[in-house]
């Protein structure tokens, strides 16, 4: 298991969220999401200019194993696509926290990011879920 | 309870993923499915396999047994060694399980069968061998190791001795030798496999499984995991028990049409049915399909074509095709209409294709 960055916080669902220095959030799955899924062959991502809310299926993600939906951490108009996963999934088995991001929100209302799980707590979360 | 191999702990200081099949604690990959799958296609691979069920069947009677119990004829086989692909069916025709027979001698076969039939399998056989006066001795004593690739047979023939390395040098496919003796005990190494590739499958002691596979690790085979074995097996279009066949389907619904003997005289499990959908057809086919667009065909996902539904059996994403593929059945009838498959609400068209997808490494 790798170190969770401090500056994320989390959907139980396995999303992180981290508010940049502009103001915008960056999003992807935990490096627990990747692991359970195994290798990933397709991502399917929204496109710049959709907006996103809250809670709801906004993306895909697709192993050899199984698809799965990636929740929005946060409400927000999307502003940037990770496109070079649509050759290399792969990526975000090597670095679920950095190169593997998935997209970007300007966020509509930014104090959804304190309804977010801390890294301590989503840690706290995968060791219960191992028990 | 889950049942564990003598290798699980080997396993797991490679570093392998644990998952529960078949009521067995084995593993699904050592790190990434993926490149396990093109170790095989390039290299050489290994699998744990001893979850599968080895029994042997003794007694002067086994061949007439054989004769009943099978879809396929032993009659093709009367060389010690020489083994066979057959379904055993019940009544109705319907797939019991799937199953490789080997002729050791008169009195002597072997089988190989599905781990997650086990129990169902030899209460069956058991219950099918008593009129013959056969034994039914399973062996759960006995580990079994799949070594596959282009390069598995040279590197499992460097851990032998010159006599017996010459005797397994020779074996034809299909066909098993029986090794005493040797720094890993005796061995029944059979020139089988579920991958498409060359190969060997090594039926070893339990007690030397893990000397074996340690000498195989240090000969350059890299393990591999379940989840490897099923794409591996889907592109060189191999059945797998339980999503592509089971007792509600016969052999000709599950395109393995080519494992029927219906030879004279002989009466087996199920004949009278399959020699009327020989003769009057069958309702269903199972058909290989191909999805040129993103995304990854699915076990239960539903097929559309001009005669009505049908689902997807085996689906996966091929890695040496770099897209997805599956087994799907479908009502029978003429395709060119075209086939499309529901994906999450989406009917995406997909490629009605010959299978094998991939042999011996290549494309097809």
């Amino acid at each position: 298991m790798s170190e969770i960055p401090g500056d994320l916080k989390f959907l139980k669902s396995h999303e992180w969220a981290r508010v940049e220095g502009d103001g915008k959030v960056t999003i992807g799955i935990s490096d627990h999401a990747q692991g359970l899924l195994g290798d990933l062959v397709y991502v399917e991502l929204p496109a710049v200019g959709d907006t996103v809310e809250a809670g709801n299926a906004c993306a895909v993600v697709e192993s050899v194993k199984a698809a799965s939906d990636v929740y929005a951490p946060v409400s927000g108009t999307v502003t940037a696509v990770n496109a070079a996963l649509a050759d290399k999934p792969e990526t975000i088995n090597e670095d679920a926290y950095g190169e593997g991001w998935l997209f970007v929100v300007e966020a509509s209302e930014p104090d959804q990011m304190n309804e977010l799980l801390a890294p301590d707590d989503y840690a706290e979360l995968l060791e219960d879920d191992d028990h | 309870m889950t049942r564990k191999t003598i290798l699980n702990d080997t396993h797991r200081a490679l570093g392998a993923k644990m998952v529960d099949f078949g009521g067995w604690d084995m593993p699904i990959h050592y790190g990434s499915q993926i490149e396990e799958h093109h170790q095989v296609r390039r290299d050489a691979g290994m699998f744990d396999v001893s979850h599968m069920t080895v029994v042997d069947l003794r007694g002067a009677g086994v061949r007439p047994f054989l004769r009943q119990l099978l879809a396929n004829s032993v009659e093709k086989l009367h060389k010690p060694g020489k083994a066979l692909y057959t379904c055993m069916l019940d009544a109705q025709g319907g797939v019991i399980d799937d199953l490789i027979v080997y002729y050791q001698s008169e009195a002597w076969f072997r089988l190989v069968v599905n781990a997650a039939t086990r129990d169902k399998d030899l209460a069956w056989i058991t219950a099918q061998a008593a009129p013959f006066g056969v034994e039914v001795v399973e062996r759960p004593e006995l580990s079994m190791i799949a070594v596959q690739g282009p390069t598995a047979r040279e590197r499992v023939i460097g851990l032998l001795a010159a006599d017996d390395a010459a005797r397994v040098g020779k074996l034809g496919k299909f066909s098993a030798a029986g090794l005493a003796g040797t720094r890993f005990g005796d061995l029944f190494v059979a020139r089988t496999g579920y991958t498409g590739e060359d190969g060997y499958e090594i039926v070893v002691p339990e007690a030397h499984a893990v000397s074996l596979w340690n000498a195989l690790l240090e000969a350059g085979v890299k393990p591999a995991g379940l989840g490897a074995r099923d794409t591996l097996r889907l592109e060189a279009g191999m059945n797998l028990y339980g999503q592509d066949m089971d007792e509600t389907v016969t052999p000709y619904e599950a395109a393995l049409g080519w494992t029927v003997a219906l030879d004279e005289g002989r009466a087996f499990n199920g004949r009278e049915v399959l020699e009327r959908q020989q003769r009057d057809g069958v309702p269903r086919q199972m058909i290989g399909l191909v999805m040129d667009e993103k995304g990854v065909l699915r076990h239960g996902q539903k097929v559309l074509t001009a005669h009505g539904e049908g689902e997807i059996l085996s689906g996966t994403f091929s890695p040496t095709l770099g897209k997805a593929i599956a087994f799907a059945r479908v009502p029978a009838g003429d395709l060119a209409g075209g086939v499309r498959v529901d994906i999450r609400g989406r009917e995406v068209p997909v490629r009605v294709v010959k299978f094998p997808f991939v042999r011996d490494g290549v494309a097809l």
